[in-house]
């Protein structure tokens, strides 16, 4: 973008000097490439919960290049940190859910059975 | 006084003159819309036997870059290629590394109506034009390395969570600005002051997120040091590193270094509240001597990071190449300390049993990368692992193992390359 500049100078009301020149305009402005990570489709009902929460503050890219192997309690912690320390709005039911989601298709999803058969 | 010699006066002129030859409206639609399907399908191996991501990363072209290996896309995370550490002692400004910590970044910025307020404990609140800032003091310049605290972090053994960097997040460049200390002065800080805190264009997308904001000792802030920076290489710092004014912490992590800087403000307390998030629950490591912990354990204390600690690279070999046996070989790399500076770089090409001195580069300044190189011959074909180890002023010396901290910063063991001679 470009801006016209023009000086005028006179002197003694008789004589005009004019310059006119290009300077660059001071503005500048990006457009980032698009962003086409997205989470890995599951039937988990934490899936739509991880789709719609986590996307509000960051890219997919984050949760996909985490360790892989990380347990279900380590992305607990990792969903409690993003509510507690970042103020994410999610709701105490949504972080079983999201965190069990997130161990199966990104971390070690034999901690999530292990932490199931437990439960029964 | 090495680091600061240029105290310049052709200074002024130069960092005053806007810059012509950038368009980078231009260059960005390129980026978003023309971007060569290349660039779209590059990857880049780290060649270091460790996923980093849910496979290969890419190679992307954001606005003023070359292609870097995209870590995160919002907010935007993009890591050098290690090659590029071998083209130079400066790091080339499109080829720097970028590291957001809040996904709304500014895209668009008016220098005309662009402000720095220098607010709280002052005689004089100031509010102040790049205009003004160019004026306020001569400039000074510094070749300061920039270190994300979590370079090199994919490599935490057991892993740890966060962006899964690799030995690119990092870079050295010339900044060209005004001394932190005269901005200081000029408003007056007032008796009491204990921190100064600093902010950026970057804000949280929900009210309920921390933004980002980083704090200094009064004493540091007021030590000669740090500079608000306008320039990088003798060009405008990049957009996305902090365009038009980053603060500048010379031998410090680059979490301290804000981008797009707009605010100062001087206190009587140390950082609290919510946006102190970034200086009193993130950036801590643990407070010992190590700044380790036994993995999977708790710091009984933490503290702010704060310094670079000693690191050196072999440049010049990657992991995996093949060098000729019975013919000289160059070994080149750089290193690099928090502001001691480099006494001395070995290297081993027998895996660590002896070691030989490299040869170091021009001195640039105590913030800086200093090159090294050293001519070796191998004798034997087979496997061989390369290592390079810096020593700096202070007689701190690059360990043989790494450390552990849970969130994987400060790494600086001594690095090791696996190569094959034959």
């Amino acid at each position: 973008m470009r801006q016209h500049i023009i000086r005028v100078w006179c002197f003694a009301g008789v004589s005009c000097f004019v310059l006119w020149k290009q300077v660059d305009a001071v503005t500048k402005t990006i457009t980032l490439p698009p962003e086409t990570a997205q989470l890995k489709p599951s039937d988990l009902p934490g899936y739509p919960i991880a789709r719609a929460k986590c996307a509000i503050c960051h890219s997919a890219d984050y949760i996909q290049y985490q360790p892989p192997n990380m347990s279900l309690a380590q992305w607990t912690a990792e969903v409690q940190k993003m509510r507690h320390s970042y103020g994410a709005p999610i709701d105490d039911g949504e972080i079983e859910p999201i965190a069990i989601y997130l161990a199966t298709v990104y971390g070690d999803a034999s901690s999530v059975s292990a932490a199931d058969s437990r439960k029964d | 006084m090495d680091t600061r010699s240029d105290r310049a006066s052709g200074m002024k002129t130069l960092a005053a003159r806007p810059s012509r030859r950038i368009f980078l409206r231009g260059l960005a639609s390129i980026g978003a819309v023309g971007m060569p399907l290349s660039s779209l399908a590059a990857t880049f191996d780290t060649g270091e036997g460790v996923t980093f991501a849910d496979g290969p990363r890419p190679l992307i072209r954001y606005p003023g870059k070359r292609p870097l290996i995209r870590v995160t896309t919002r907010p935007p995370h993009l890591e050098t290629p290690f090659g590029v550490f071998n083209e130079g002692p400066l790091t080339a400004n499109d080829a720097f590394f970028v590291r957001y910590h809040l996904a709304n970044i500014p895209l668009s910025i008016d220098t005309d109506t662009y402000r720095l307020s220098v607010k709280g404990l002052v005689k004089t609140p100031l509010d102040l034009s790049l205009q003004d800032l160019k004026v306020l003091a001569d400039p000074v310049e510094v070749v300061a390395v920039n270190q994300c605290s979590g370079n090199s972090r994919g490599f935490s053994s057991p892993r740890v969570f966060g962006a899964q960097l690799a030995n690119g997040s990092m870079g050295n460049a010339r900044w060209l600005g005004v001394p932190l200390h005269k901005v200081l002065e000029k408003a007056g800080v007032l008796p009491g002051a204990r921190q100064v805190t600093f902010n950026g264009l970057d804000t949280p997308v929900l009210p309920t997120t921390p933004d980002f904001r980083k704090a200094l000792e009064i004493e540091h802030a007021l030590s000669p040091d740090s500079l608000l920076a306008w320039s990088m290489n003798g060009e405008d710092i990049p957009f996305l590193n902090g365009y038009p004014l980053k603060l500048v912490v010379p031998g410090y992590f680059g979490t301290y270094w804000v981008k797009h800087l707009t605010e100062i403000e001087v206190i009587d307390h140390p950082f609290d509240g919510q946006d102190a998030f970034f200086m009193k629950s993130a950036y801590r490591l643990p407070d010992n001597d190590c700044a380790c912990v036994t993995p999977g354990t708790n710091p009984e204390k933490t503290r702010p990071i704060s310094t670079l600690a000693v690191r050196s690279f072999l440049t010049s070999v990657q992991n995996g190449q093949v060098l000729k046996a019975g013919a000289d070989v160059e070994l080149k790399g750089i290193a690099f300390d928090g502001g001691a500076g480099i006494k001395s770089v070995d290297v081993s090409i027998d895996g660590g049993q002896s070691w030989r001195s490299g040869e170091l580069g021009r001195d640039l300044g105590r913030f800086s990368f200093r090159q090294w190189h050293l001519r070796v011959r191998f004798a034997q074909r087979g496997p061989a692992i390369l290592q390079v180890r810096a020593s700096n002023q202070k007689g701190e010396v690059q360990p043989e193992h790494a450390s552990w901290n849970a969130a994987g910063y400060r790494r600086n063991v001594i690095e090791s390359t696996k190569v094959t001679i034959a």
